[in-house]
């Protein structure tokens, strides 16, 4: 059985198709990693598989539960780190991942998961006055409090510093071996390269490419040596999408088809 | 099913929270106690319930004239400042913003004094659509008659007596306690909660707490449970600072409880549906502020209710803060059960009815 199934996913916010009919699948243990431009619908997709939207159209099945109806069930399997991970001001990060194991139901050591994430110096510091790289970082913590078998990261690793970058790294490489799944959106080329077992690089609400990284270059690439991800990337979303901003509702780039 | 365990985590995130930004703490405990300072020290003072009148008294201070100054002041309805005799009567009560005067006429006591006497007049000045004219008239008036029958060596036949209505006599400070008290079961939950909802809208904290098995039900029962505490703290330093700096006579009784949490969880689950209801936080404090004022003023916290005008009184009786309020006025200061239990069903039904409204409207995710 896949962790993630998806068939025809469709989603529009007017007339503007966010998500215009995507399909892919992510199996037991895998790196999954959404790739695309700003505003290409991969946080629609993922807020879709997490339940916290509904589809138009299309199959949604996430460790065999349908998100959006059975939610509740499949929230307590999951972890998710959304974009920009806010929380209560006057909480500490170590209150805060008590808070979601008592919200959970489960015992978990404080201590050890602010150390898996490199945040056991701020164990006790309220969230306002943490940084953007730390906030994030309590983010992915609490993404590990229940123990999930499969973790949605989006953007988790922008604002960070490269030695706090690694630590994230290191907490989806040790997930991996523990066969836990992860979905993975990110700007950094890079860091996909690095992590994913398989990418989708997405554009306009459609999924361009697909395979491992290498089978993308392999696929896409101009057959230069030594030719990365990112020139891949940047060859098929070209210059024109990698100058847009903004999120999907607010911004919509012109429809292209390829 | 609604957990315990998860509504007691929920708690003491938020509580610590609060106490620890401590805005929250200062607006519900120690700001109702500065308004009954405020309040108390502005209406307990003694001058208050006296009129205050010019007197000219224009017969050369004559024993007679004296007199019937001295029987105005022995009614205690009047602060009379004395105004020389010779200057223009009209003219000082204008440049004194004075209301209300009595010239007495020179002659007053010769003519009185004459065999026999001759008739005399007081003048009284007065501005008829002062609230206070009526009683500068009517006293004014007494004294001439009972003046009258003295001279004639008379004697009244038919005489008054007062019985007061209520079994004590209440000072504005007895008003005031629960009015107050209403104020803080309205303000504290109300602001907090437009705010915290469409803050927590903006920052996706709702969202990301759609992905714990917390349910927005248990959250809404952790805000309640937190300001039904904040509210019973909060009752007992008020009507404690009632008491002990203007001698406030409260009754302490079993009847109050159901009012202090009603109260909160009405309030509560109203500022839950403006907020979340609202698209920003901006536009969520303007509707806050729209509901909140309003009923403030109306709702017989800082003025009783039946002072006002008719139809203010039947807007009154549509906003819950009223029922709250009376029904700690009639347990408080009357002992008047039947009306408080009235009150009660009125805020219990209106209670649970916005309570399912904030829920059914309250998001957690989008759609």
């Amino acid at each position: 059985m896949s962790t993630i199934d998806v068939s025809s996913l469709q989603k529009a916010y007017g007339s503007l198709r966010a998500v215009d009919g995507i399909s892919f699948s992510v199996s037991d243990g895998e790196v999954f990693s959404l790739l695309g431009p700003n505003g290409a619908g991969k946080t629609t997709t993922i807020e879709i598989l997490e339940g916290l939207r509904e589809q138009d159209a299309g199959e949604v099945k996430v460790l065999g539960l349908d998100p959006w109806k059975q939610g509740y069930e499949l929230h307590k399997k999951i972890g998710v780190i959304p974009q920009g991970f806010k929380f209560v001001d006057y909480a500490t990060p170590k209150e805060a991942i008590n808070y979601y194991a008592a919200l959970f139901g489960v015992k978990v050591d404080a201590d050890a998961i602010l150390k898996r994430v490199i945040l056991e110096d701020s164990a006790d510091v309220y969230f306002s006055k943490l940084s953007g790289g730390q906030k994030q970082k309590v983010g992915l913590a609490l993404s590990l409090v229940n123990d999930p078998q499969l973790v949605f990261l989006d953007e988790p690793t922008t604002g960070l510093d490269p030695q706090a970058r690694r630590a994230v790294w290191e907490v989806i490489r040790t997930l991996k071996s523990d066969n836990r799944s992860v979905l993975l959106t990110t700007h950094y080329l890079d860091e996909a390269e690095e992590l994913a077992d398989e990418v989708a690089i997405m554009n306009h609400g459609k999924i361009i490419a697909s395979g491992t990284p290498a089978e993308i270059i392999a696929q896409h690439g101009s057959g230069k040596q030594g030719e990365s991800l990112e020139d891949v990337f940047v060859k098929l979303v070209g210059e024109e999408a990698r100058g847009q901003a903004g999120d999907p509702p607010a911004s919509a780039p012109p429809r292209r088809r390829f | 099913m609604v957990s315990g365990r998860r509504i007691r985590a929920d708690l003491s995130v938020f509580g610590r929270g609060y106490v620890r930004s401590r805005i929250g703490l200062f607006f519900s405990l120690i700001f109702p106690i500065i308004l009954i300072l405020l309040f108390g020290a502005i209406f307990s003072g003694n001058g208050s319930s006296t009129v205050p009148v010019f007197v000219q008294n224009n017969d050369d201070n004559s024993s007679l004239s004296l007199g019937f100054i001295h029987a105005l002041n022995a009614t205690n309805t009047m602060a009379i400042t004395t105004v020389s005799p010779g200057v223009n009567f009209s003219q000082y009560l204008a440049a004194h913003s004075g209301s209300a005067g009595i010239v007495i006429p020179s002659g007053f006591g010769s003519s009185l004094s004459a065999k026999p006497a001759l008739p005399v007049s007081v003048t009284i000045y007065g501005n008829p659509t002062s609230s206070t004219d009526g009683i500068v008239v009517g006293v004014t008036t007494a004294v001439v008659s009972a003046f009258n029958l003295g001279l004639a060596g008379a004697h009244a036949l038919v005489s008054t007596q007062q019985v007061s209505v209520a079994s004590k006599t209440y000072k504005y400070i007895d008003y005031l306690v629960p009015g107050l008290v209403g104020f803080a079961v309205l303000t504290s939950p109300m602001f907090a909660l437009v705010n915290i909802s469409s803050q927590y809208k903006r920052d996706k904290i709702f969202k990301q707490l759609s992905l714990t098995p917390l349910t927005k039900t248990e959250w809404l029962i952790s805000k309640i449970t937190w300001y039904v505490f904040l509210t019973l703290i909060s009752f007992v330093l008020m009507t404690g600072a009632g008491t002990l700096f203007f001698g406030a006579h409260i009754t302490y009784a079993l009847g109050i409880i159901p009012f202090l949490l009603l109260g909160p969880f009405l309030f509560v689950s109203l500022g839950m549906l403006v907020g979340t209801v609202s698209k920003s936080v901006e536009s969520a404090a303007v509707v806050g502020n729209l509901i909140t004022f309003p009923m403030m003023f109306l709702s017989g916290t800082f003025f009783p209710v039946n002072t006002m005008p008719a139809y203010l009184q039947t807007l009154a009786h549509v906003l819950p803060l009223f029922y709250v309020i009376d029904g700690l006025n009639s347990v408080m200061l009357y002992g008047n059960y039947t009306s408080a239990l009235t009150d009660g069903v009125v805020l219990a039904v209106l209670s649970a009815v916005i309570f399912g409204l904030a829920v059914r409207f309250f998001k957690w995710r989008e759609d």
